[in-house]
């Protein structure tokens, strides 16, 4: 009998590091499952994962670095997408993703990412919003929603939340989307589109954090949330950003909102340097990417 | 008769449950056992029912548990010797 084709293993295993297993995250954390999707979609794109790099942030979802088994970076905090953006026009073959937390994007690195939306630099944020600050403790954070029992807020956070889509829309995102970890095939999907969208392309997974938000506010286990997300989820596709913020215990619209063509970073650069140096200006073949990013292996 | 099979690596899992209750089949349950960290990691109670649809190892996230049809795997094994292979596609399934 042949072993091989009865156990053909775990398919999403060659995308990790599985020395390092188990990971740290907790029982009923959405994390892993954005991982796990993560893995699946590079098998089901046609990427080339040699020419891939990720870059993550500090906190919860900025551990991804560290379990992918891609070229990976760990940076400082809220510096994922400037440490990125670097990473791209110095070599901008790489398919660059950016893989962080809400905290981390929106509140400490808030900036770094308008500014990348606003300049539609080539990147794809993944942001796993948790609603909270989760590994120093729980702290009210820029997603967290009104009226939820927080670290910093033991009588109820107040002040407003950030809706995430409608401020990436905002600054110039050409490609904006939101899921929950229940929708695991749809994320898949959604970030197989993302690889093969050209421009900032943001997508947001509302993720489960049972130790630290469930837990105070009392809201059950990641299990809880799980179920919540699949009953109170509503997808709409094309939905007017504004009408999307995050509620404690609401309905969640979920979607692919915006996908939209803008020139990016890349050609806004050259396109200006042509029309101001004329035939003075030649490319370097490490700024030629449009062969690059065709993929050998679908030609 | 099942067409497929799950695998569960019984020490990496943290027994969030989402494999057991979005198993479109039923095919899973928590089990009373440890595992060395002193969780309960589930384990297959409808082994026949599983049409190995994979959406447990989508949902997992500690990777511990993966899905797969046994289509080519039976037809391969049922080529050269289709007495043996049975019994021993039922014990791997279970």
């Amino acid at each position: 009998m042949s072993t091989d084709l009865i156990h053909p293993g775990n398919p999403v295993e060659p995308f990790l590091r599985t020395d390092r297993m188990p990971h740290i995250w907790c029982p009923g954390c959405g994390i892993g499952t954005t991982v796990n999707c993560f893995s699946r979609a590079l098998i089901e794109s046609c990427m080339n994962v040699n020419d891939m790099a990720i870059v993550s942030g500090i906190g919860c979802t900025g551990r991804v670095a560290g379990y992918v088994n891609l070229d990976s970076f760990h940076t400082t905090h809220g510096r994922a997408i400037p440490f990125a953006t670097g990473l791209k026009l110095a070599n901008p073959k790489r398919q660059v993703v950016v893989y962080s937390g809400d905290g981390d994007l929106f509140a400490i690195g808030g900036n770094h990412l308008i500014h990348a939306a606003r300049r539609n630099i080539d990147l794809k944020v993944i942001c796993v919003n948790n609603l909270i600050y989760a590994m120093t403790g729980g702290q009210t954070g820029p997603a967290t929603p009104g009226d939820v029992i927080t670290s910093t807020a033991p009588y109820g956070t107040f002040d407003p939340a950030f809706n995430l889509p409608y401020l990436t829309e905002a600054a110039g995102a050409v490609y904006v989307a939101r899921w929950t970890t229940f929708h695991v095939r749809q994320i898949t999907k959604t970030m197989q589109e993302m690889f093969s969208k050209k421009g900032f392309c943001f997508l947001e997974i509302v993720s489960p954090c049972p130790t630290l938000y469930q837990r105070r506010n009392k809201m059950g286990d990641g299990l809880d949330t799980m179920k919540y997300y699949k009953a109170m989820s509503k997808v709409k596709h094309g939905a007017n950003t504004k009408d999307v913020p995050l509620s404690r215990q609401g309905e969640i619209i979920v979607g692919k909102f915006v996908d939209i063509e803008r020139p990016n970073y890349m050609e806004l650069m050259r396109n200006k340097l042509h029309d101001s140096l004329g035939e003075q200006y030649v490319e370097t073949d490490e700024l030629t990417c449009e062969e690059a990013t065709s993929c050998s292996d679908c030609s | 008769m099942a067409r497929g099979t799950v695998q569960i690596v019984v020490e990496r899992c943290k027994a969030c449950g989402f494999c057991v209750e979005f198993c479109p089949t039923k095919v899973l349950e928590l089990s009373s056992a440890f595992n060395s960290k002193g969780y309960h990691p589930p384990h297959a109670v409808n082994p026949d029912k599983c049409s190995g649809c994979d959406l447990c190892g989508m949902f997992c996230p500690d990777f511990a548990i993966y899905g797969f049809r046994m289509k080519e795997a039976k037809a391969e094994a049922a080529k050269p010797e289709d007495e043996n292979s049975a019994p021993e596609e039922a014990s791997s399934a279970s």
